[in-house]
């Protein structure tokens, strides 16, 4: 008798884990997408401290570049399969490419000018330019959702009746994110360039005696943050299917949070950050309720400002005077 | 012979208000130069001035004879001006030998860039046991050191010292000043920034005095010590 309630507890409990397990993959991909976001705030905010606001922005334009081309141009809803995976390499160049120009055209025509001003004068311009670009968004594409052609497989790689769900389009994501992580690693730890970030980052000053073009690696950062926008917006467009003229601020407000619970300024934090916010809207929703993850994740957010500013990975080396 | 550097008639500032009211001054090849001066004299404007961190109002300033003066900060790293910023600006969280291959971030020859490195840490022995520990983490007179030594890793034809021995115990800022002079007899130019002025000057061969962002006097170092103005001022005699 005794062993009846146990048979059930174990049932419920292979149950419980498919359902964590699920609800993990499911957080873990949408968190690459958000660190990738991330990363563009993280990387701008570490050279020039300011909080680029715009950048949500960048990426929701890409994501309308992507689907003009995609639409437009390309055709790829009649493309072959070899077709429409050219197609889509086509996107990873083309949309990131441009929306490295807006990033780093918005640094030119804006911040740069400013570069001296007060550190309030370059974040409310940030906000307003975050405002021009989304009514450029809304002229573009409307005010409504648009669908985004769904051509990524949703099979299920695990089998079609395996209780665990991830599919083609799951793998595209970690396929596409993970080796621009690691590509961004190394570039900066071990390139010239590279080693000019981290320096200017740490003092830009001093980075000018040692003989860095700072203006130079100012504009590189705004370039790979925004070609890292636009590789999110096109892998995301993908992968989500719907493409908005807000989804810049909704999903931009997400990476932000992200890259300042990573400790903002830190890369490896940044991807940390995007993680720890996919799993929190997916157990969010999983187990708390859709309506309340939002509220969750800035929620974390305010613990974080509130017991650990620096944020997880943020600067462990204490300055010395 | 022309001198290394000139500096002519230099205005600068910050904002509306100049700091800088027409300075002249010269280092010759081989010579440390000292600059004294109380606190806000404008001492450490002239060195960022002269490395290209704050711009030039007017006049002149001339490395080899070559007008430097509209250069940015990165370009006058490479025509051979190194600096040992105030407050020493170590990178903090890059190591020790991070922070000396920044200083060769110039350079490509990676014989001649190892060889400093190794004339470095013969320099300062401490920097080769901290090298692989990050720049914030080290003591105020072993950043000094690592500051001194970044900038020494650029190879300049002069090297810019600013308040190398500020807070630091009187043991090792005599360290400092001990490197410095060997540094010059090993042939390095300096024009040497400094509070400590009886230290500066005994060190140095020439000495400008500086006040509220002019030279006041200029004169041999020796003279500079035994002048009564100069030590009512600044020597606290």
């Amino acid at each position: 008798m005794t062993s009846f309630p146990l048979l059930v507890a174990q049932a419920e409990s292979a149950e419980f884990w498919q359902t964590f397990l699920q609800y993990a993959l499911i957080g873990l991909t949408n968190g690459a997408l958000f660190a990738l976001i991330a990363l563009g705030y993280t990387m701008v905010y570490g050279i020039i401290e300011l909080i680029n606001f715009a950048h949500g922005e960048v990426f929701m334009l890409g994501a309308f570049l992507a689907l003009t081309l995609v639409l437009h141009v390309m055709k790829l809803d009649e493309a072959t399969p070899v077709g429409l995976w050219v197609g889509i390499g086509l996107l990873l160049l083309i949309v990131p490419l441009f929306c490295a120009v807006i990033n780093v055209s918005i640094d030119w025509l804006v911040y740069k000018p400013l570069r001296q001003a007060p550190k309030l004068a370059p974040l409310v311009s940030a906000i307003g330019v975050s405002f021009v670009l989304m009514n450029v968004g809304l002229l573009w594409g409307g005010a409504a959702d648009v669908h985004f052609p769904d051509f990524v497989s949703r099979h299920n790689l695990l089998g079609e009746d395996a209780a665990l769900s991830f599919t083609y389009k799951d793998l595209m994501v970690v396929l596409i994110t993970v080796p621009i992580m690691i590509a961004l690693t190394l570039f900066v730890q071990t390139t010239r360039m590279g080693k000019a970030m981290r320096a200017t980052a740490q003092d830009p000053v001093a980075a000018q005696l040692m003989g860095i073009h700072v203006d130079r690696v100012i504009g590189v950062t705004f370039a790979l943050g925004g070609a890292l926008a636009g590789a999110a917006a096109v892998i995301y467009s993908l992968y989500i299917n719907t493409v908005s003229y807000q989804m810049g601020f909704t999903n931009g407000l997400y990476a932000f949070t992200a890259a300042v619970l990573g400790g903002i300024g830190n890369i490896p934090g940044a991807v940390l950050g995007g993680l720890v916010i996919g799993l929190a809207r997916s157990f969010g929703s999983g187990y708390v309720g859709e309506r309340w993850t939002s509220a969750l994740v800035f929620v974390i957010l305010i613990a974080i400002l509130v017991f650990r500013p620096s944020g997880l990975l943020g600067a462990r080396t204490r300055e010395k005077v | 012979m022309p001198p290394l550097l000139a500096v002519e008639d230099l205005h600068a500032g910050y904002g509306p208000i100049e700091v800088l009211h027409g300075i002249s001054l010269e280092v010759r090849p081989g010579e440390i130069v000292a600059l004294i001066g109380a606190n806000g004299a404008g001492k450490t404007s002239t060195l960022l001035v002269i490395s290209g961190c704050l711009p030039v109002r007017q006049g002149r300033i001339a490395l080899e004879g070559e007008p430097i003066e509209r250069l940015a900060a990165h370009e006058i790293v490479r025509r051979g001006i190194c600096q040992s910023p105030e407050g020493r600006k170590i990178f903090p969280r890059l190591s020790v030998l991070e922070n000396l291959q920044m200083g060769a971030f110039t350079r490509r020859d990676r014989a001649g860039i190892q060889h400093d490195l190794d004339h470095a840490f013969e320099l300062f022995p401490i920097l080769a046991e901290r090298r692989g520990q990050a720049g914030g983490t080290l003591s105020g007179g072993e950043q000094q050191m690592l500051a001194v030594a970044r900038a020494l890793m650029g190879k300049p034809k002069l090297l810019l010292l600013d308040e190398p021995s500020l807070g630091l115990a009187p043991m090792v800022a005599m360290k400092i000043f001990e490197a410095i002079r060997k540094l010059n007899q090993e042939g390095m130019s300096i024009l040497l920034v400094e509070q400590a002025a009886r230290m500066a000057l005994m060190l140095a061969e020439r000495g400008y005095v500086m006040e509220t962002g002019r030279i006041t006097m200029s004169d041999r170092a020796e003279t500079l010590l035994g002048d009564e103005r100069v030590q009512d001022a600044y020597l606290g005699e």
